[in-house]
């Protein structure tokens, strides 16, 4: 028995249902991510991929099943035998270990990139501003942007705003990040740096779920690979056989308009 | 002419083709002539007005200092001051209560701006200021319980009181859809960002929502202090000596009207002149960050700008 096979999950949904009015979008999906583990989720448009990822940190909530982040149940507690919804602060400070990089990279655009990122690590984890200030200048320096601190997100190209976006999720120390499909809103020759950032943080150990497109990166820098489609997960597995030998139809096609 | 000076003026080579930097602006005569009728008319215009005497010039400098007109300045002032921060501090309140959820706040909230927004302000501050022919007394009590605390009408209601209600609670009204305005023009990803952080939600509001909302805010809220400070002169209706009861005054006396009117007229500019050139301070703060570049980014080198050019 492997270490890793001895760790409890850091990450564990079951039978996750999740329907907006009438359209069922997720519609049963099982999932265990082991701390360290980068999982990337890829399928077509549609496939509910990006919605289950909301629904990890409760920007959505779920109608059935479980999701359940270092031990704790997301948006819900326990009282005695009776399960509760959690309060909005409950839910507040449920997600603080979880970090979350957007498409759209939504930097605070009145702040500056350094007042980005020190604005939860002082405001919401206490951290003083002195030392807030020097993680950010080392994070920003990880990824290639120390010049930038004092600039605002409209001065900077759609890359670097992803990168600050970047380093403000990693500020909060996060036990898990989300990234949900950090690069699709780049020009093409800005993926590049945003992806090596990436590549970066799984070498690193840090526990990653990617919603992406980005093929090669599944196959550079996932543990796992997970393919959805019309709200369940089809296949699971390593890159190599995930994207090298797909067995459902469904990944076989998604994948062969990528060659 | 020769060809040779041609080319001469033309660095870049073709003859019919200069370079734009050396253009000129074209002698417009139109535009000339439009402007001196123009200054004319007006200069014309100022003659005739300073002297008139109907206008009473004298009379307007001889009163523009009167105690009484400064004190019903400072009363003006003092009121729009009071009415429009409590104005502004409850329209937020109510804006945030018309954008939650919660039934009951957002249904309060409406009731609140449905009627305060739906009647004639002039008839509010007649209302407050009359408050004790319908309630004599002001009582807490438990609803269809004891009275815990009881106050004649008559000692709280003053003018003063009656005056500030009234334009604090109209105001309210009015800021609360301004706010409300603003707070939507926020990007919804700003808010499903702060929350994702583990921001409470007051805390997304104040340090996030806010900031950005103000750009959209501030505009229309200078617009409703300029009015405020035009609707503080209804309350000389309930013998608020504000700047406009205190001409009055002084007209009611003296019989020299349009010089009064003409003091209080031109206190009123100058405040709100004074206002729009605080509006475009706090407009310039708020809008800092749209400003491509502020901040350390250096212009570019000349050399990598003729680069650029050259692509």
């Amino acid at each position: 028995m492997s270490a890793a096979q001895t760790l409890a999950p850091l990450v564990r949904a079951r039978d996750v249902h999740k329907s907006f009015d009438q359209l069922e979008v997720l519609k049963g999906i099982d999932l265990d991510v082991l701390p360290g583990e980068v999982v990337v989720i890829l399928g077509p448009s549609g496939s509910g991929k990006s919605t289950f990822l909301r629904c990890i940190n409760h920007l959505e909530a779920i109608n059935k099943g479980f999701i359940a982040v270092d031990g704790e149940q997301i948006g819900y507690r326990l009282r005695g035998d009776r399960l509760e919804k959690l309060s909005a602060n409950g839910i507040a400070r449920q997600r603080r270990k979880i970090g979350m990089v957007f498409q759209q990279f939504n930097l605070y655009p009145h702040m500056t990139v350094l007042q980005n990122i020190i604005e939860a690590p002082v405001g919401i984890h206490g951290e003083s501003r002195q030392v807030a200030t020097r993680n950010a200048m080392n994070l920003l320096e990880r990824v290639g942007l120390s010049e930038k601190a004092g600039s605002y997100p409209r001065q900077l190209s759609g890359g670097q705003q992803q990168r600050v976006a970047i380093a403000r999720a990693l500020a909060i120390k996060p036990k898990l990040m989300l990234f949900d499909e950090p690069t699709s809103a780049l020009d093409p020759e800005l993926v590049g740096e945003v992806l090596a950032t990436m590549r970066d943080l799984a070498k690193q150990g840090l526990t990653m779920i990617v919603v992406t497109h980005e093929i090669g990166f599944a196959r550079e820098a996932a543990d796992r690979v997970v393919f959805m489609d019309g709200g369940k997960i089809v296949e699971m597995g390593s890159p190599d056989d995930v994207i090298g030998n797909p067995q459902h139809p469904r990944t076989k096609a998604f994948l062969s308009r990528f060659l | 002419m020769s060809r040779l000076d041609l080319s001469s003026a033309s660095p870049l080579g073709d003859a019919r083709f200069r370079d734009v930097a050396t253009a000129h602006a074209p002698f417009r005569l139109g535009r000339l002539i439009l402007w001196a009728v123009i200054l004319l008319v007006a200069a014309n215009f100022a003659w005739i007005v300073a002297h008139n005497e109907n206008f009473g010039w004298p009379v307007v400098i001889a009163h523009f200092f009167d105690p009484t007109v400064i004190s019903g300045l400072y009363v003006s002032l003092g009121l729009t001051v009071v009415a429009m921060a409590i104005g502004t501090v409850l329209g937020l309140v109510l804006a945030i209560a018309r954008m939650s959820k919660d039934g009951l706040a957002n249904s309060f909230a409406s009731l609140f701006i449905w009627f305060f927004r739906g009647t004639p302000l002039l008839v509010q501050l007649i209302f407050w200021y009359n408050l004790s022919t319908l309630f004599p007394r002001l009582s807490i009590s438990i609803p269809f319980g004891p009275t815990l605390a009881s106050w004649d009408t008559n000692s709280v209601i003053t003018p003063m009181t009656a005056a500030i209600v009234g334009l604090a609670l109209n105001e309210a009204a009015y800021m609360a859809e301004i706010i409300r305005g603003g707070l939507l023009s926020v990007d919804r990803g700003q808010t499903e960002t702060a929350e994702a952080f583990g921001m409470t939600r007051a805390r997304a509001l104040w340090r996030i929502i806010i900031p950005q909302a103000m750009r959209s805010i501030v505009p229309p809220t200078g617009n409703q202090l300029i009015s405020m400070i035009k609707a503080t002169s209804l309350v000389s209706v309930i013998a608020m000596a504000d700047l406009l009861y205190s001409v009055q005054s002084i007209y009611n006396r003296t019989f020299e009207i349009i010089p009064m009117l003409l003091v209080a007229v031109i206190w009123y500019l100058l405040i709100t002149s004074v206002l729009n050139v605080g509006q475009s301070y706090i407009e310039a703060y708020y809008g800092r960050s749209e400003r491509r570049n502020r901040t350390a980014d250096k212009p570019a080198p000349v050399g990598a700008a003729v680069q650029e050019a050259s692509h």
